[in-house]
Formats: structure tokens, C-alpha cells, sequence
């Protein structure tokens, strides 16, 4: 119950951060939040033999907002700074709606969107919050540095595209087109606990309120988030009536392949998914065309 | 591995020290074995339970889920800090004394840090919002309902 004996170094920059994990490679773990990191290492399920803390460098933690253009935020940014970021919440309402399913406010008060994304843990909201919303993700290496679409960050549980001397340092939103609705649900056994099944929705509408855009992506339900737009589509293209949503949700049922666990079975899962994408999707709706 | 050891430097409950510390030991360890100050409590040592909820700058966090050595030059505060020098107790423990809000005691120092934290920031809370800033906190005697009782009456009290 306490973490098997490393070496810490409190990272004094990015270029500093990104120079150790260069030379330490896979035996080293950039300590963020540590929301995640942290109780593997107490359990040693995970022995690094190198820590670098990135805690301390400042540039990584700046929200960087626009209305018109791409929305910035820096890795080390803690889920209580985006809570408490109006702008976020005003342009991002998908964001707001999800990070109070996240964990608890005293995990919130230390955990990073960029040490959860990096994480990957297949129940967790922001990952799927990130594919919705079609991030883009700046992955830097001492060398060199790319962006990364979030669709194709995740790779399965607990694994991404990144590499052994690269670090996420930033996630990029692109503003949300301003007729356009948003939801997030999640079914858990308790407030805090991780998703049996979660759920992103976005709908886009046009002036006559047809579809024209529409996001659903689950998380909970396999082993990284689960991108259900192909059986959205349906949506496209008309006015969304209630029939429609029900097909999509039934459509996504059938495409969602549910692990089961100690709290619900795959069949629970996947007829839970189906409820809460119909709901979810109603909702987004809803918002599109009254303008919330 | 050779032991790594750091020196830090960090203030709790307003008072300096200064510390010498593994790199692997966890904040909750250092106050309760190298600062004798066992009043936080280690329950489940995976963030799960909050029974080692301190203040971090204000803020309430895990200290199980904290290196010591993140903790230098930074402020704690923990439950050995909540009574007035004089010795009175903070409105909500009174509270908790007058609504039976524990029995064994185990899970109270996570609580009191947490929801002392939480009136700071919102002094009129629905009872709803004292559920869910209370959902990281486990109790296993209460069932909450006097927990919640007295965190509504702390915040009455402190009102007034």
C-alpha cells in the first residue's frame, strides 16, 4: 500500500520535463494530478522508476479561449479550473455538464485533463467528452511535436498513440457551431463512481432545424471511447423527430460490444446505452433548436 | 535503489517546518509519522474513501493520493487546525457534537476538511449540494442523514 521506491524530479520546464522523459524513456511517468498514477503506485501495479513531476510548470496550465476560433487548454489544467471557468461553460456547455460526473471535488481539485486523456481509462468521461467534440491533441517530445485527433488518440484501455518520450501538452477545441446543442449522462452505481455507462451527445441543427452535425460517444462501454456517429448519421439531413432518435439509439445498442463487470452485465449495459443515448440525443436536441 | 531524499519546506496549520523526506512518502505518512499530527486518517489508500481529505492551499485534497515532497513550499491544513487557538470548536464540529454525526470517529477528520472547505465557498448549500460535496467522503456508521443534518446546521449557524 505505499509506491515502490523511485526517483523524483520536479520538472523546472517543459523542455526540462520533456529532456528526462527523453533520456528515462518508458522506466519514467510525468507525475500531473496523480489522481490516477498515484493509487496504481500505491498498490505497485505500476513501479516507475523515475517520477517527473510536472506539477510546477506553469505554462502548461493556461485555458487560452475563443468563441470564433480554437479553444485552448493547457495540460496540467485542473478539472476545478475548468468547473469554475465561465467561459468554458459558456462555450463548451458539453464540458460543464460532464466534469461534475467526474470523481469527487477533492479528486477534481488535483486531477488534469491531460493526465486523465493520457491515462485512458475506458470508463472515464473526458475521453469521450474530447472525441465529441473532435479535440485535437498536441503530443511534444524533446525532438519534435504533432497533433493528434482525439478519435485516433486512444488505442484501448489505458492505451494511446503516445510514444515513450512524448508528453500531451495541450488540447485544442474547435468552437462549436452556434447552433448547436449539447448532453452528457452518465449511469453510475454511485455520484462519483466510474460510469457503467456514459454518454456524449451533440446535435447541430440549420435555420429550417435540420440536422446537419450530430456526436454520440460513449464511455464505459468498451475499451476506449466508443464513437457511435456512423448510426447518428441517420440524423442527418432532417428535421429530428422522436422515431429517429429511437432508430439511432436502437442502431447504437446493436454496434456497442459492453465487457460487463461485478455492477451490470453487458446486457444491462448495452439496453442502458440505449435509454440514455435516446435521452441524450432528445436533449441536444432540444437545446439546438431553443438556443440553449 | 538508494533512497531519494528530498528536504522540504511547507507550513501546516500555519506553522513552518521543515522536513526530510523519501521520495515515495505519501503526505498522509509524513504528517501522521514525521509531524505526529495523526489526525488525519489513512482508510483505504487509494482515494477512494477521503478519510485523509486535508487542505492543500485551501483546497481540499487526497493526502494519500500526494508525494511529501509535493508538498514543499506549499500550505496544508489539517484537522489539528480547526479549533480556535482558544480551543473552541469550529461551528460545524460543534454541529457534528449536537447531531450525532459520527460514532466511530474514523471517517470525521476527511469530513470536517472537506465540508469546512465547502461552507467556505458556499454558505447557504440545498441539501442536495451537501450530498454531493460529501460523496467523496465514506462513512460506514452514520448513513449520513446526520451528517448532512449538521452540515445544515453549521452553515445556519454561521449565517447568523
Amino acid at each position: 500500500m505505499k509506491p515502490a521506491p523511485f526517483r523524483y524530479i520536479a520538472a523546472t520546464s517543459l523542455a526540462h520535463a520533456l529532456a528526462l522523459k527523453s533520456e528515462y524513456g518508458d522506466e519514467a511517468k510525468f507525475l500531473a494530478g496523480g489522481q490516477s498514477l498515484m493509487p496504481t503506485m500505491n498498490f505497485r501495479l505500476a513501479r516507475p522508476t523515475v517520477l517527473i513531476d510536472i506539477n510546477g510548470i506553469d505554462e502548461l496550465s493556461a485555458i487560452h479561449l475563443s468563441d470564433t476560433g480554437p479553444t485552448r487548454i493547457g495540460a496540467v489544467t485542473r478539472y476545478r479550473a475548468l468547473e469554475r471557468d465561465a467561459g468554458i461553460a459558456r462555450i463548451f456547455p458539453l464540458i460543464r455538464e460532464a466534469l461534475p460526473e467526474i470523481a469527487h471535488p477533492q479528486i477534481r481539485n488535483r486531477g488534469t485533463i491531460g493526465g486523465n486523456l493520457s491515462h485512458a481509462d475506458p470508463a472515464s468521461e473526458m475521453p469521450a467528452v474530447s472525441v465529441a467534440l473532435q479535440a485535437r491533441l498536441r503530443l511534444q517530445s524533446a525532438t519534435q511535436e504533432r497533433w493528434v485527433a482525439a478519435s485516433d488518440f486512444f488505442l484501448g484501455s489505458l492505451t494511446t498513440d503516445l510514444q515513450f518520450d512524448e508528453m500531451l501538452t495541450e488540447i485544442e477545441l474547435p468552437p462549436p457551431n452556434p447552433r448547436s446543442g449539447s448532453c452528457f449522462m452518465e449511469i453510475a452505481r454511485r455520484r462519483g463512481d466510474f460510469a457503467i455507462v456514459g454518454v456524449a451527445a451533440m446535435v447541430t441543427l440549420d435555420d429550417n432545424t435540420q440536422c446537419t452535425d450530430v456526436r454520440l460517444v460513449f464511455c464505459g462501454v468498451g475499451e476506449m471511447p466508443v464513437d457511435s456517429g456512423e448510426a447518428a448519421s441517420l440524423l442527418i439531413g432532417q428535421i429530428v423527430t422522436d422515431d429517429a432518435i429511437c432508430a439511432v439509439a436502437a442502431s447504437a445498442q446493436q454496434m456497442i460490444d459492453p465487457g460487463g463487470s461485478v455492477h451490470a452485465t453487458a446486457d444491462y449495459q448495452r439496453h442502458i446505452a440505449g435509454v440514455m443515448a435516446e435521452r441524450a440525443l432528445t436533449t441536444a436536441n432540444r437545446r439546438a433548436r431553443d438556443g440553449q | 535503489m538508494d533512497s531519494d531524499i528530498h528536504d522540504i519546506t511547507l507550513t501546516v496549520n500555519g506553522t513552518t517546518y521543515n522536513g526530510r523526506v523519501e521520495s515515495r512518502l505519501l503526505l498522509s505518512d509524513f504528517l501522521r509519522h514525521d509531524l505526529k499530527l495523526a489526525g488525519t486518517h489513512v482508510g483505504c489508500e487509494h482515494g477512494v474513501c477521503g478519510a485523509c481529505t486535508v487542505l492543500l492551499d485551501g483546497e481540499p485534497v487526497r493526502s494519500c493520493l500526494m508525494l511529501a515532497v509535493q508538498a514543499n513550499t506549499h500550505a496544508i491544513s489539517t484537522i489539528e487546525g480547526l479549533t480556535s487557538p482558544g480551543g473552541d470548536y469550529h461551528p460545524l464540529q460543534q454541529a457534528m457534537h449536537d447531531h450525532h454525526g459520527l460514532q466511530c470517529g474514523y471517517c470525521t477528520p476527511g469530513i470536517l476538511m472537506t465540508m469546512t472547505a465547502f461552507l467556505d465557498e458556499n454558505a447557504s448549500p440545498s441539501e442536495e449540494e451537501v450530498r454531493e460535496a460529501l460523496s467523496g467522503n465514506l462513512c460506514r456508521c452514520t448513513g449520513y442523514q446526520n451528517i448532512v443534518d449538521a452540515v445544515m446546521t453549521a452553515a445556519a449557524r454561521m449565517r447568523s
